[in-house]
C-alpha cells in the first residue's frame, strides 16, 4: 500500500475535500483558528454591509466582490486543511483495510469463543491458526508461528513470532501463516498503535503541537496588532479628513477596513498551518512509520543526537571476508584457494563470504570436489576450527585444510610440529587491532595465511553521518563489541562517538547524560530490554519486529524495521518546522506590499488640490494600480488565491537539504523572506491588470 | 543659508559616535563587573556604603529570587516611590525648601508627574521652574531618576540570569542588584558628569530666584536651583526630565558647546555599554556585539534620514531656513543628534524643539519612539526590550533552520512568545488606541497648537512618548489638560510595567529551563546574517503597527511640504 501512495490531484480527495470546505465554514470550527475566524468575521460584515445596501435599493459590485472574495479566502483555508486531511484519511484506510471485520477465538478457560475483534479487552487470550487475522496488537505468550505483515509493511516475506524472547510482538491485522499461537491482547480495541495514528491524522483527535500553540500564539498577536491599527485608522482618517476641510475624501467604509485587516493578518500561514502538521505525519506515514503524537514528529526536527545500533544500521548484518594476507613465502592465490575449499561447506554468512571473496579476487570457482573425496570437518567449540580434509582415490590422505582463530591453529599446527610464523602472528594482531576477525588458514604443517572478517559499513553512511554532523546531529554508535573493535569501526563509518560493550543499562545511562547536558536523542531499538531507554530517549523508534514492550514504550513504530530510517525521521521533523517557518516569513513578508496598495487607494484624495483628484498619498501608489476599487480588490484576490497557490508547498514541504543552520536559514529568507517581499507586488499589479481588463473594477 | 553639514560638524558627529564606541568595553566591561558581584575598585572607597543599606534595611543579599518574588518586590518598590512623589506634590507649599514659594501641585498634574518619573518616562506636563520646589525637585524627582533608572536594570539582570541559568528556580536578589546598580554606578558617573557640568556654568544652588530688571526697565526673575546634579541623573539615567521647561535648550542647563557635547555623550553612554556587558555575562561577547550593531545601524539610518531633510531647501520657503526652533547655539547637526539621541534610549530630554523639525526629521523621532524604545533605548529597558525582539526573530526566522527556536541555548516555547507579545503590543495598543480618542474627543483637538497633518503627529507623539517611556514632547500641544493628564498617566504606567511583568515572567521561564549546547544545528544568534534579520523584524514590526497613522501624519505633510502647502 506504502508508495503507491496517492498524489495529492488526486480526484476523489479534491472533491471530498471540496465539499469539507463548506462544511469547515461552522463558527464552532473557526474558532479553533484565530486568525481565520477574524477572517470569517470579517467576510459575514462584509455581507451584512451588502445586504444593507440591497435593501435600501443600492446595489456596490464592489462590495460584492470584495465580500466573495473574504469568504474564498475562509474556504481555501478549509480547502487546505481538508486536502491534508483527506489524504492522511486515504492513508490511514489503506491501513484500516487491514483491520476490517476480524474475529477472534477468545479463550475462556479451556473453550474457545468466537468474538469480534473490537470486544476483545485488555489481556484476553486469543488463539491463532493457519489462516486467522490477528484480532489485535498482543503478545506471543504461547506457540511458535510465522506471519505474513505484508499488511502493514508491505514485505512480503513472512517472518516469525514466538513466545518468550524479543519476537513476541504481533500487530493487529496481520495473518498468520503456519502453526497456531495464543497470544494476549495487550491492546484495547481503539487504542492499538494504528488506531491512534489514523485518529492523529483524521483529525478529530489531532491535538496541537507545543511548537504548533507557540507559532498560534505568535499568530493571533500579529491579528491583535492588525485589529488594532486597521481599527484605529478611521479615528486618525475622520480627524484627516476635517483637518483637510474636504468632506468624503477618506474611504474607511466597512468593507475596506475589513480588506485591510484580512490582507494584514497572517491568513497565508493561517490557513496553512494545520495542513502543514498534517501532511508532516502523513509523510512519515508514507515511510511506512507510525507515531503516536505530533509531539514526536516535531521533536524528531529538535533532535541532536543519534544512538544508532552498529548492526543493521551501520554496518551490514554480518561480518565480511574483505582480504587475504599470505604468511611469507606463500602464494595469495594457494591461500585464497585453501580458503574457499575449507569454507565450501561452512554454512554460515563468514563462510559464504570467503568463498564469495576467492571467487571475486581471483576467479577461483567452486571446484567439482567428487574428484577428490573430501571430508568436512564442522566448527566445533572445542577446536574452535573448521576445515576440509581431502583424500585420494585410494583413501590416503592428500591434504588436511584447517580455518579457525589463531590460538587454535596455532596448536593444531605445533602439535603436528609445524611452526607458526612470527609474521602471521603480527599480522593477526593488527587486523584485531583494526576492528577486524582474523581467521588463520593452515594446511598439513604449514600455515598458508590470515582471512581477514571485517564488519562492512554500509555503502554511503558515512556521507549520510558526515551531512547529518553538517546539520548539527551527533551520532553514536551502540555495539556489544570491545571498545578497540568499536573504535575501528566508529572511525570507518565515521560516527562521531561509540559506545562499546553496551548495555541496556549503559543505553538509558548514556541517554539521560545526554539530556542533562542538553541534547536531545533519538534512538531505535527492538528488544524488550530497550523499552527503558525507548521510554527515556525523546524520540524513541521501536522496529515493528520487536517486542511489545519496546512498542509501547517507543513514540514512534518503523514498520519496515529499519534502523536507518532513524534519519529520515529527523529530516521529516526539520522539514515541518522549516515549512511553518518559512510561510510564516513570507506570509509576513507579503504585508509591506498590501500596504502599499491599500493606504493609498483609501487616502489618495486626502488633501487633494482643488480640482485634482489624488492628493500627496496617492504618491504611495508606486505599483499604479488602476483605481483605490481596483487596488483593494487586486490586494484582497492576491491575499486569496496565495494561500491556494502554496498549498502544494505546505502539503509536500520546504525543499530539504542537509546543511549547517545558518546556510538553511540565508537560503529560505532569501526565497521565503525576499520573496515575500517581492511576490506580492507583482502578484498585485498583475492581478490589477487582469480585473480591470475584464471590466470587474 | 544653510551650508549642507561643514565639514567641521561632520567630524564632530564622527568624533561622537568613534568615542561612544570607544568607550563602551570599558565602561560596559566595568558594569559587568559590578553586576556579577566581583571585586572592583569601586569597593574600597564606596564598599561600606553598600554594607550599610544592607545593614539598614536587614537584607541579605545572597538571598535569592524567585522571577515572581522578585516582580512583587519590584512593584512595590515603584508603588511606594510613586507614592512617596505624589505625596510631595500635594505638600510641598507646606514643606521646607521652597523659596519661589510654589503652591501645591493640582492632583491630575501631581498623578501625572509621578507616573511620569516612576516609569522613566520624565514626560513633564509641567515647567520645573514655576510648579515644583526645590524639595520636590530633589527628593521627589531626583530619588524618582535614581530609581527608575536603576529599575530598568534590575530587570534586566534578572532576565539575563533567566538566560544563563540552567534549571534554576530564582533569577537573583532584587535589593543586592539594586545597591550594586545605585551605589556603584549611577552615583559616581552622576558625581563625575554633576562637577564637569558645574565648570561649564550649570547652576547648582538653593538661593531664591534673584530678580533682575531688563533693558526695557521690566522686572524679571531669573529662575535657579540645584540643577547641576540634577541634569547629571537627568542624562545618565536616560531620563530626560528637565531642571526648567525648556530643558536642554536652556542656558543653564546646557550652557557651552562642551556641556553639550557631554550631555549628548551621557545621553547614549550606559544604554549602549550595557549591551557590551550583557555579551560579557552571557559568556560570548559576539552575542553583545550583534544586539549593539543592530541598535547602531537602526540609531544611524535614522540619523542618516533626519540629517538629509534638515539639509534639504524647504520649498515652503524662499530662503533655505530651517532655524526655527533649532539649538541656534550649537547649529543645525547638533539640534539633530540630539533628536535622534533622545529618541532612539528613552532620555527625552531636547535641545531642539522636536515640533519645529521638518517633517520627516520629526517622523524620524517619532518612528524611533514607536519602535518601543528598543535601540539602545533607557539603560536596561532598551535592551531587555529588544531582548523580547530577539526573542520574536529567533522564533519568526528560527523555524526555518528545521529545531524548535533557540535563544543561547533556551528553547523559546509558546510562553517566551506569548509573553513577548504581550509587552510589545502593550505600548503599541496605547499609542493607537489614546491617540484614536484624542482624535475624537474634543478635548483631544482642543489641546492642539497646529492643525492638519501636523496636529495629528502632535497627538500621535505624545502617546508615543508617554507609552514608551521617552518622555520628550514634539511641543506645540497642550499636555496640561484633563484628557492628556490621565490618559497618559495610564500609557505611561502600561507601557512601563505591562513590559517589566512580562520580561521578568520570561526571565523565569528560561531560568528553569535546560541549555542546549550550539552545534552547527542552531540557529545562529551572532554575525551580519543575524544582526541584518534583527533589524529587519524591529522596523517590520514598527513599520506593520504605525504606517497607517505615520502616513496620515509625517508621512503626508512631508508630502504636502513637496507642493509648498505647511502646517
Amino acid at each position: 500500500m506504502t508508495n503507491s501512495a496517492k498524489t495529492w490531484i488526486d480526484s476523489a480527495i479534491l472533491r471530498q475535500a471540496f465539499k469539507d470546505s463548506f462544511v469547515k465554514l461552522d463558527p464552532r470550527n473557526l474558532w479553533g483558528n484565530p486568525v481565520m475566524f477574524v477572517t470569517g468575521v470579517g467576510a459575514a460584515l462584509s455581507t451584512i454591509v451588502l445586504f444593507q445596501g440591497l435593501l435600501g435599493g443600492h446595489f456596490d459590485g464592489f462590495v460584492l466582490q470584495i465580500t466573495l472574495w473574504l469568504w474564498f479566502t475562509v474556504l481555501f483555508a478549509n480547502f487546505a486543511e481538508a486536502m491534508a486531511e483527506g489524504r492522511g484519511k486515504a492513508q490511514a484506510a489503506a491501513l484500516r483495510a487491514a483491520r476490517t471485520q476480524t474475529f477472534a477465538r477468545r479463550l475462556h478457560g479451556q473453550t474457545e469463543e468466537k468474538v469480534a475483534a473490537p470486544e476483545l479487552k485488555l489481556g484476553d487470550l486469543v488463539v491463532c491458526e493457519a489462516g486467522d487475522v490477528i484480532p489485535g496488537d498482543g503478545e506471543v505468550v504461547d506457540g511458535i508461528a510465522s506471519v505474513d505483515e505484508s499488511a502493514i509493511t508491505g514485505e512480503s516475506a513472512p517472518v516469525v513470532r514466538e513466545s518468550g524472547g524479543d519476537r513476541s510482538a504481533v500487530t493487529g491485522g496481520t495473518r498468520v501463516i503456519s502453526d497456531r499461537i495464543v497470544i494476549k491482547i495487550t491492546a484495547e480495541s481503539g487504542q492499538s498503535f494504528l488506531d491512534r495514528m489514523i485518529a492523529l491524522v483524521e483529525g478529530a483527535a489531532r491535538q496541537k503541537t507545543p511548537n504548533e500553540i507557540a507559532l498560534g500564539i505568535l499568530l493571533i498577536a500579529l491579528t491583535a496588532v492588525f485589529i488594532l491599527a486597521v481599527f484605529s485608522l478611521p479615528f486618525f482618517a475622520w480627524y484627516s479628513q476635517d483637518a483637510a476641510n474636504q468632506a468624503n475624501a477618506v474611504n474607511v467604509s466597512l468593507p475596506v477596513l475589513v480588506s485591510l485587516l484580512v490582507c494584514l493578518i497572517p491568513t497565508t500561514i493561517g490557513g496553512l498551518l494545520s495542513a502543514i502538521g498534517i501532511s508532516g505525519i502523513d509523510r512519515l506515514v508514507r515511510r511506512n512509520v507510525l507515531a503516536t503524537s505530533g509531539r514526536a514528529v516535531e521533536a524528531a526536527g529538535d533532535v541532536d543526537v543519534l544512538l544508532l545500533d552498529k548492526t543493521g544500521t551501520i554496518t551490514l548484518g554480518n561480518r565480511m571476508a574483505t582480504d587475504f594476507i599470505p604468511a611469507p613465502k606463500i602464494e595469495t592465490e594457494r591461500l585464497a584457494s585453501a580458503a574457499q575449499l575449507a569454507s565450501l561447506s561452512d554454512e554460515t554468512p563468514e563462510g559464504r563470504s570467503i568463498v564469495v571473496l576467492a571467487k571475486e579476487k581471483f576467479g577461483i570457482r567452486g571446484r567439482d570436489i567428487a574428484s577428490t573425496h573430501a571430508t568436512f570437518i564442522p566448527f566445533s567449540a572445542q577446536t574452535r576450527m573448521s576445515g576440509v580434509d581431502l583424500l585420494k582415490t585410494d583413501g590416503v590422505e592428500l591434504s588436511s585444510i584447517r580455518k579457525g582463530a589463531a590460538e587454535s591453529v596455532k596448536n593444531w599446527i605445533e602439535s603436528q610440529g609445524g611452526s607458526y610464523p612470527t609474521e602471521v602472528a603480527g599480522t593477526v594482531e593488527r587486523i584485531s587491532r583494526e576492528g577486524g576477525t582474523p581467521l588463520v588458514v593452515a594446511e598439513n604443517r604449514e600455515v598458508l595465511g590470515v582471512i581477514q572478517l571485517k564488519d562492512v559499513v554500509k555503502g554511503g553512511i558515512k556521507e549520510r553521518f558526515a551531512q547529518l554532523r553538517a546539520m548539527g546531529i551527533r551520532t553514536v554508535m551502540i555495539t556489544g563489541d570491545n571498545p578497540l573493535t568499536a573504535a575501528a569501526i566508529a572511525a570507518e563509518a565515521g560516527v562521531d562517538d561509540f559506545l562499546a560493550q553496551a548495555t541496556p543499562e549503559m543505553k538509558l545511562k548514556r541517554i539521560r547524560e545526554e539530556q542533562a547536558n542538553g541534547h536531545l536523542v533519538a534512538m531505535t531499538g527492538d528488544g524488550t530490554n530497550d523499552a527503558p531507554a525507548l521510554a527515556q530517549a525523546d524520540v524513541g523508534v521501536a522496529m515493528n519486529t520487536g517486542t511489545q514492550a519496546a512498542r509501547e514504550a517507543g513514540n514512534m513504530v518503523d514498520l519496515d524495521s529499519n534502523p536507518t530510517k532513524l534519519i529520515e525521521i529527523v529530516e521529516i521533523g526539520k522539514q515541518l518546522l522549516m515549512t511553518r517557518g518559512a510561510l510564516t516569513t513570507f506570509s509576513v513578508a507579503n504585508d509591506v506590499a498590501k500596504y502599499f496598495a491599500i493606504i493609498p487607494a483609501m487616502f489618495a484624495g486626502l488633501y487633494a488640490a482643488t480640482g485634482s483628484s489624488n492628493g500627496p498619498l496617492a504618491a504611495l501608489n508606486i505599483m499604479s494600480l488602476h483605481s483605490p476599487e481596483s487596488a483593494i480588490l487586486s490586494a484582497v484576490i492576491f491575499n486569496a488565491l496565495i494561500i491556494i497557490a502554496l498549498i502544494p508547498l505546505a502539503l509536500k514541504g520546504v525543499t530539504y537539504r542537509a546543511k549547517p543552520a545558518a546556510e538553511v536559514l540565508q537560503n529560505n529568507l532569501l526565497i521565503y523572506g525576499l520573496g515575500g517581499l517581492v511576490a506580492p507586488f507583482i502578484g498585485i499589479k498583475v492581478i490589477d491588470l487582469l480585473i480591470v481588463a475584464i471590466h470587474f473594477a | 543659508m544653510e551650508e549642507p553639514v561643514s565639514s567641521r560638524e561632520f567630524g564632530q558627529l564622527i568624533f561622537f559616535l568613534v568615542l561612544l564606541i570607544g568607550l563602551t568595553p570599558f565602561i560596559g566591561g566595568w558594569m559587568a563587573r559590578v553586576f556579577k558581584g566581583e571585586r572592583h575598585f569601586l569597593q574600597v572607597p564606596l564598599g561600606w556604603m553598600e554594607k550599610l543599606i544592607y545593614r539598614l534595611g536587614g537584607v541579605d543579599p545572597t538571598e535569592e529570587m524567585s522571577w515572581w518574588q522578585y516582580a512583587k518586590i519590584v512593584l512595590a518598590f515603584n508603588l511606594i516611590g510613586f507614592l512617596a512623589l505624589l505625596g510631595l506634590q500635594l505638600t510641598q507649599a507646606w514643606l521646607p525648601l521652597n523659596p519661589a514659594g510654589q503652591s501645591n501641585v493640582e492632583l491630575g498634574l501631581a498623578v501625572n508627574t509621578a507616573a511620569s518619573f516612576v516609569t522613566n518616562t520624565n514626560w513633564q506636563a509641567y515647567s520645573g521652574e514655576n510648579t515644583m520646589s526645590y524639595l520636590t525637585q530633589m527628593m521627589g524627582l531626583g530619588v524618582q531618576n535614581f530609581f527608575s533608572a536603576a529599575t530598568g536594570i534590575v530587570v534586566l539582570l534578572a532576565l539575563i540570569r533567566g538566560l544563563t541559568r540552567k534549571t534554576s528556580t530564582t533569577v537573583g536578589n532584587f535589593w543586592a542588584d539594586l545597591v550594586r546598580t545605585s551605589v556603584y554606578v549611577l552615583l559616581p558617573l552622576c558625581f563625575i558628569l554633576a562637577l564637569a557640568l558645574a565648570s561649564q556654568g550649570v547652576v547648582q544652588t538653593f538661593s531664591a530666584y534673584p530678580t533682575a530688571t531688563t533693558l526695557e526697565g521690566a522686572s524679571q526673575q531669573i529662575p535657579l536651583g540645584p540643577a547641576a546634579s540634577q541634569i547629571a541623573i537627568k542624562q545618565i539615567g536616560t531620563n530626560g526630565g528637565g531642571f526648567f521647561g525648556q530643558n536642554s535648550a536652556h542656558p543653564f542647563e546646557n550652557p557651552t558647546p562642551l556641556s553639550n557635547f557631554l550631555e549628548l555623550l551621557a545621553i547614549l553612554l550606559l544604554p549602549a555599554a550595557i549591551v557590551y556587558t550583557y555579551g560579557v555575562m552571557v559568556g560570548d561577547r559576539r552575542q553583545g556585539w550583534s544586539i549593539y550593531w543592530a541598535m547602531f545601524v537602526i540609531f544611524i539610518a535614522g540619523l542618516g534620514v533626519a540629517l538629509w531633510a534638515e539639509y534639504q531647501p524647504n520649498p515652503a520657503m524662499d530662503s533655505l531656513n530651517w532655524m526655527e526652533g533649532k539649538e541656534v547655539r550649537f547649529g543645525t547637526m547638533n539640534s539633530v543628534l540630539w533628536a535622534c539621541a533622545t529618541t532612539v534610549t528613552s532620555n527625552g530630554s531636547v535641545n531642539a524643539m522636536h515640533d519645529s523639525l521638518s517633517p520627516l526629521a520629526g517622523g524620524v523621532a517619532m518612528f524611533n519612539l514607536l519602535l518601543g524604545e528598543c535601540v539602545f533605548g533607557g539603560i536596561g529597558t532598551g535592551l531587555y526590550t529588544m531582548l523580547l525582539f530577539v526573542i520574536i526573530t529567533v522564533f519568526l526566522a528560527g523555524l526555518m533552520v528545521g529545531r524548535t527556536p533557540e535563544y543561547l541555548g533556551k528553547k523559546i516555547e509558546a510562553f517566551e512568545v506569548k509573553m513577548s507579545m504581550i509587552a510589545v503590543i502593550a505600548p503599541s495598543a496605547c499609542v493607537l488606541i489614546f491617540s484614536a480618542l484624542a482624535c475624537y474627543l474634543t478635548a483631544g483637538r482642543a489641546a492642539l497648537g497646529n492643525n492638519g497633518p501636523h496636529g495629528l503627529s502632535e497627538i500621535l507623539y505624545a502617546f508615543a512618548s508617554m507609552s514608551n517611556n521617552n518622555g520628550s514632547a514634539f511641543g506645540g500641544l497642550s499636555a496640561n489638560t484633563t484628557y492628556y493628564l490621565w490618559a497618559g498617566s495610564v500609557a505611561m504606567l502600561i507601557g512601563r510595567f505591562a513590559v517589566i511583568i512580562p520580561v521578568l515572567a520570561i526571565a523565569g521561564s528560561l531560568a528553569a529551563k535546560k541549555i542546549t549546547p550550539p552545534s552547527p544545528g542552531t540557529f545562529p544568534t551572532t554575525g551580519p546574517l543575524f544582526v541584518v534579520l534583527l533589524i529587519s523584524v524591529v522596523l517590520i514590526v514598527g513599520v506593520l503597527t504605525f504606517f497607517p497613522a505615520l502616513s496620515l501624519g509625517p508621512l503626508i505633510e512631508h508630502l504636502l511640504m513637496q507642493t509648498g502647502h505647511t502646517f
